[in-house]
């Protein structure tokens, strides 16, 4: 019997929150039990701890080598396709950048479209958009998917029929705020952060209630104690408490208010503490000189109460960054046993190259290593203080406005960027694709106009001296805080990893190909060619109990900044590296999910 | 470096952009920002290259500025991105009179294949008081005679480039 198509149209953007539905049943329990159940993708990160692992072993590492694929489906986008779908009780949800549609397939009727959503946005929103109209995808609870689009609008749709229950605007993007962040769905409440670091947005962490679309709280990342949610006393860094004012008396004067601290990265949750994990982006601008003090809690790891949103502890890894070192990368949420002690741990590889493995309890700092040899801003981190020790040759607010410090690594996008680690319980190795570039950057003087960029700084980026690859996908141990295993590719690898139970991880890259490699060593074991570069997620489920992997195709992001571009070796005080084959050469633009399985 | 009637139309362009209320600085402040250090350029050809590579401060402060406020889009080096068109490539069709059009008021090309949107930057200090050194620099690239990645030398910050940086950035 055919279904019925029900497509919701953009006028259903704009209608007024529904009534409260008492009685509806906890998110937590249907959640926590979902996202412990391997034949769903429940949310965007797996599961509420990150660790993007699934018990799932029908596909294993002797017969990953027989993969192949199984279907497909075109998003009708051409920009880039960050994230990855989500599969719950036979249904896929498969989102898009900007215009941000959503569409959900049948997956027991060959993928046909039970409803799409495709919202109307005004198109002022795409170019305050800093690094292409990503949007890292939707969330599920309490019978909803959550979208939270470009514009900062967060819709709540019926998971059942793409009815909007209700929406409400996060922020305003006449001021540069987006949104591109996948909401996380805990309790009665639905998270999101927000972006535009780059245009002087103060960035915060809001709760929603599920059912009305009211504010539960609010927390930003800079400012007075009372709107961070933060309390003088309670809240600690390393185990001491923060004191009072202590955002207002890291910057000069007011300069807070247009301070960043963004929230663009992905949200962790462990139920048991009932604590929130994420980091906060880049202090605005990128002239460090403009602002002096400590910039804080720009580049910070904060751990929130669910309930309540209080900081119970804070952590800034890059006191007043000088190379946009955003700190918005996954929090991986494990135990492992430290010294014969087994340590509810927190690990974080970070935007400046440092591999962090913190107790998620207390906000004690366990391991800082860098995770790429050629990370030189600092030479190490000082576990008891926490502060990094600066090169001063690389240190742009040492070397001042105009200019031009070189040979500076990581680059500004880091040693790892968004795209989402791993975690295997199996082998105790975190899978991690990372960005293997360095950079020149001169900062100068720049004046704030409200959603206009707020930059500040003259960037080129290139290998480093005497490699060609851009990226590496690496294993790394987070208690030795060494890598275990590197594989290097030729362009930085933009996708979030998935591990299994089968002892294979998989990967995307930038030229279009899915990987899978074996878990203990790193052998590849399987490539197929996408139809475009991969910069979404890798994920898995089954269905009538066959598993799947699935993942979207869509080149763009900061990685297509340089897409027709490449790198050359010429860059001053670096000699030859010799051309570099630019991205173009590989891949073209085209939203796809390509879905694999065994044969029968 | 540019002719009076650029010079006008600067000053014509940015005043349009004030009548809207964006902005936060007198228009005169942006007819400042044409630094014009050498009247013998035309301009067709809005930068110069000493023999030994040197580029003008014009053309210098160009490539700065321009891997601040258009790069994000526009790609490293003018090349383009996978949703910003090569400006390497559009400078040898637009001319000057095009460009800051563009630049001032945006422009949009959203149809059922593409979502591109150039944003309207008139009212942005950071571009107005530099666009014709970032013009200068986007037009040497299209002309090929400026390579790609940082000048390798360049002439000195000129006194009247840091007073009118000062007077137009406030």
């Amino acid at each position: 019997m055919p279904r019925s198509l029900l497509t919701s149209g953009s006028s259903l953007a704009f209608v007024i929150a529904m009534a409260a539905c008492p009685g509806v049943a906890s998110a937590n329990e249907e959640l926590l039990r979902l996202q412990q159940d391997p034949n769903q993708w429940v949310m965007p990160t797996g599961d509420y701890a990150n660790t993007r692992y699934s018990a799932l072993d029908q596909i294993n590492k002797d017969n990953v080598g027989d993969l192949r694929v199984d279907w497909t489906f075109s998003t009708g986008v051409l920009r880039g396709h960050e994230g990855g779908p989500l599969i719950i009780d036979g249904v896929m949800y498969v989102h898009t950048p900007f215009p941000n549609n959503v569409y959900a397939l049948d997956l027991n009727n060959d993928g046909q479209i039970l409803w799409s959503y495709k919202p109307t946005q005004d198109p002022d929103v795409i170019p305050v958009m800093c690094c292409d109209t990503v949007n890292r995808g939707v969330a599920y609870g309490d019978g909803m998917i959550f979208l939270h689009q470009a514009d900062t609008t967060l819709v709540a749709l019926d998971a059942k029929t793409g009815e909007v229950k209700w929406s409400v605007k996060d922020g305003d993007p006449t001021k540069g705020e987006t949104g591109t962040s996948a909401p996380m769905v805990v309790k009665d409440k639905v998270i999101i952060g927000n972006s535009g670091g780059e245009f002087g947005v103060r960035g915060k962490v809001t709760a929603y209630n599920t059912q009305t679309g009211e504010i539960a709280w609010r927390a930003y990342s800079v400012g007075p104690d009372d709107e961070m949610l933060v309390d003088p006393q309670q809240t600690t860094e390393l185990g001491k408490p923060i004191g009072e004012n202590s955002s207002l008396n890291s910057w000069e004067g007011d300069q807070w208010q247009i301070g960043g601290g963004t929230t663009w990265g992905w949200l962790s949750y462990d139920p048991e503490l009932n604590l929130v994990y994420y980091g906060t982006g880049n202090p605005s601008t990128w002239n460090p000189v403009q602002r002096p003090g400590d910039n804080k809690w720009s580049m910070t790891i904060f751990a929130r109460d669910a309930d309540t949103g209080m900081a119970k502890w804070v952590y800034q890894m890059t006191p007043h960054d000088e190379w946009d070192y955003d700190g918005v990368n996954e929090m991986d949420l494990f135990d492992r046993p430290i010294n014969g002690q087994e340590r509810k741990l927190l690990v974080h590889m970070d935007r400046n190259g440092f591999g962090y493995t913190l107790d998620r309890e207390t906000g004690e700092l366990l391991v800082a290593e860098k995770f790429d040899p050629v990370v030189n801003w600092a030479t190490r981190v000082d576990i008891e203080t926490g502060k990094p020790e600066r090169d001063p040759r690389y240190s742009t607010e040492a070397n001042g406005e105009d200019v031009n410090t070189t040979g500076v690594c990581p680059a500004a996008l880091g040693s790892k960027d968004q795209q989402p680690a791993a975690y295997s319980p199996q082998t105790g190795l975190l899978y991690v694709p990372t960005n293997h570039v360095c950079m020149d950057y001169e900062p100068y003087q720049v004046a704030y106009t409200a959603g206009q960029p707020y930059v500040g700084a003259t960037l080129s980026m290139y290998p480093p001296e005497g490699e060609d690859n851009l990226g590496n996908f690496i294993a790394w141990d987070p208690v030795a805080g060494e890598i275990k295993w590197s594989i290097p590719e030729p362009f930085s690898v933009w996708s979030g990893a998935l591990a299994t139970a089968g002892d294979v991880v998989f990967y995307g890259t930038l030229e279009g190909y899915l990987k899978a490699v074996d878990a203990q060593t790193g052998e590849e074991l399987y490539s197929f060619k996408t139809p475009s570069g991969i910069i979404g997620n890798v994920t898995t489920y089954t269905h009538n109990r066959k598993q799947y992997i699935a993942v979207l195709s869509g080149v763009g992001g900061w990685a297509g900044i340089g897409m027709a571009a490449g790198l050359t070796g010429d860059t001053e005080g670096l000699g030859a590296v010799g051309a570099y084959k630019s991205l173009d050469q590989y891949t073209q633009l085209g939203g796809t999910l390509t879905v694999f399985s065994l044969p029968d | 470096m540019f002719p009076y009637r650029s010079f006008l139309t600067v000053a014509a362009l940015c005043g349009g952009s004030f009548a809207l209320g964006a902005a936060l600085i007198a228009p005169a402040a942006f007819g400042t920002a044409a630094t014009p250090t050498d009247g013998a350029e035309s301009e067709e050809k809005p930068y110069s290259i000493a023999e030994d590579g040197t580029v003008d401060w014009a053309t210098y402060n160009g490539y700065r500025r321009y891997n601040s406020v258009c790069f994000q889009c526009h790609g490293p080096d003018g090349l383009g991105s996978t949703f910003a068109p090569a400006l390497v490539e559009s400078l040898k069709v637009i001319p000057y009179e095009q460009f800051l059009e563009i630049v001032v008021n945006g422009r949009e090309n959203v149809t059922t294949a593409t979502e591109s949107k150039m944003p309207a930057l008139g009212a942005d200090p950071n571009v107005m008081c530099y666009i014709n050194d970032i013009y200068a620099y986007l037009k040497a690239r299209s002309d090929g005679a400026v390579g790609r990645g940082r000048p390798a030398k360049h002439q000195d910050k000129p006194p009247e480039a840091a007073e009118a940086e000062d007077a137009c950035m406030g």
